[in-house]
């Protein structure tokens, strides 16, 4: 009997040690996953190089859409009839870039929406590889962040590769051909950054995208055409 | 005694379980996390710094070089998916291709203020080998084109060069792709 009782206590000694121990890796390898979880992207197997996106260039006439905003209304460019022109923006609710400069989209809508010049946001991303990019997030990032300004899901990521937006933020700024009337051809007449420092808005020195509408407003040629920004790539 | 056994046995798997709520209650368990973050302690008081440049500097220490080596430099930020993606990929070829004279950069473009918080950390957890390097220049208008004028600013980006042969690529990279365009300059 007491070799029974020693043999048990032996045995559930070596159970005890076995299963503590198994928690410990158990738990390694959770600490583990979540590292990676945190760093790497799921699994998308387009690389940026499979799309060669040639988009438009200064000139070009850019595309109308029709575009779910985050109210659920579909949003096309031809709703807008007294519109002199549009702020198109490529931005999302996950890159730094595009967060550092919400409040000066905000700020440039309030500005320029009522010189005829609204501000159309446009989420490029698949929510499928940047998850945060859900259209879900995008109303909740709407409301949070004060958008006063449509904020569209380019679902079908048709609309950001024929513009030729390869980042968030990336602004295409339009102006509607005058002669044509409200049924005017929309015209890129700027491509680029907001201005020359995303990082911070009070250390900014060329506000380039303000400077182009004045400059269309006023009737004169666009100084600056084109600038370049660094920003998160289109998560396609 | 052997039913003793099996329900202590069944209890013990069933902790295993759910090891998150259990890590509180079970004593030996919360030991087991202590020493791992006292370990993590260790790790970040060995931390290296990362260095800060401009764009000018970057360029007079890293893009101008005229020895025989081939340098990769490529840019990436901590919270750019695609980025840390292919990290491994220039970390494997530089350590594939050590006995070439090959040199690997990371630019980091995380904001500056996250250098302790975010790069650093990173660094550590993945035990990134290539030397990081934080590019603190805003006006990012103004150097973009320096790199290259076909960067549209997006990131991931890479530069490879070897004395005045010099190519950019705005794309993510596999290892593979890598070590293809990499042999262009062997």
């Amino acid at each position: 009997m007491k070799t029974t009782k020693i043999l048990s206590s032996l045995a559930f000694a070596v159970i005890a040690i076995t299963a503590f121990s198994s928690c410990k890796n158990e738990q390694k390898q959770g600490i583990e996953e979540v590292a990676i979880n945190e760093n790497v992207e799921t699994n998308d197997s387009k690389t940026n190089s499979e799309t060669v996106a040639v988009g438009y260039k200064i000139g070009d006439e850019a595309t109308d859409f029709k575009l779910k905003d985050v109210s659920g209304k579909m949003v096309s460019l031809s709703d807008y009839k007294d519109a002199k022109g549009f702020i198109v923006i490529f931005t999302c609710n996950t890159c730094p870039f595009a967060i550092a400069s919400e409040e000066r989209i905000v700020a440039l809508d309030n500005e320029f929406k009522p010189k005829g010049y609204p501000v159309i946001a446009i989420n490029p991303n698949n929510p499928e590889v940047q998850e945060d990019d859900s259209y879900e997030l995008m109303q909740a990032k709407a409301k949070e962040a004060g958008f006063t300004f449509p904020y569209l899901f380019d679902e079908s990521q048709t609309i950001y590769a024929k513009y030729g937006a390869t980042k968030t933020p990336h602004v295409y700024l339009l102006q509607k051909d005058a002669a044509a009337g409200s049924a005017g051809k929309n015209i890129v007449k700027y491509i680029g950054a907001i201005d020359d420092n995303v990082r911070n808005a009070s250390a900014v020195k060329e506000q380039f995208l303000a400077n182009a509408v004045n400059e269309l407003l006023e009737g004169k040629e666009i100084s600056v055409k084109e600038t370049k920004a660094i920003g998160c790539s289109v998560k396609q | 005694m052997k039913i003793l056994v099996i329900i202590l046995f069944a209890l013990l798997l069933h902790s295993c379980a759910d090891m998150e709520k259990e890590a509180k209650k079970d004593g030996v368990v919360s030991e087991v996390v202590q020493k791992e973050n006292l370990q993590n302690i260790e790790e970040d008081l060995n931390t290296e710094k990362v260095v800060s440049l401009n764009f000018e500097e970057l360029e007079r220490k890293y893009f101008q070089k005229k020895t025989d080596s081939i340098y990769i430099i490529n840019f990436w930020a901590t919270w750019c998916k695609p980025c840390i993606k292919e990290l491994p990929a220039f970390e494997k070829i530089a350590s594939d291709y050590s006995d070439k004279k090959i040199k690997v950069l990371l630019v980091s473009l995380d904001f500056p203020d996250k250098i302790e918080g975010q790069v650093i950390p990173f660094i550590k957890k993945n035990k990134i080998q290539s030397e990081v390097v934080l590019l603190d220049d805003a006006d990012a208008n103004s150097w973009i084109p320096k790199v290259s004028p076909e960067w549209s600013g997006a990131i991931p980006a890479t530069v490879i060069y070897k004395k005045d042969n010099r190519k950019f690529y705005e794309q993510s990279f596999t290892f593979e792709e890598l070590e293809t365009e990499l042999k262009t300059f062997l």
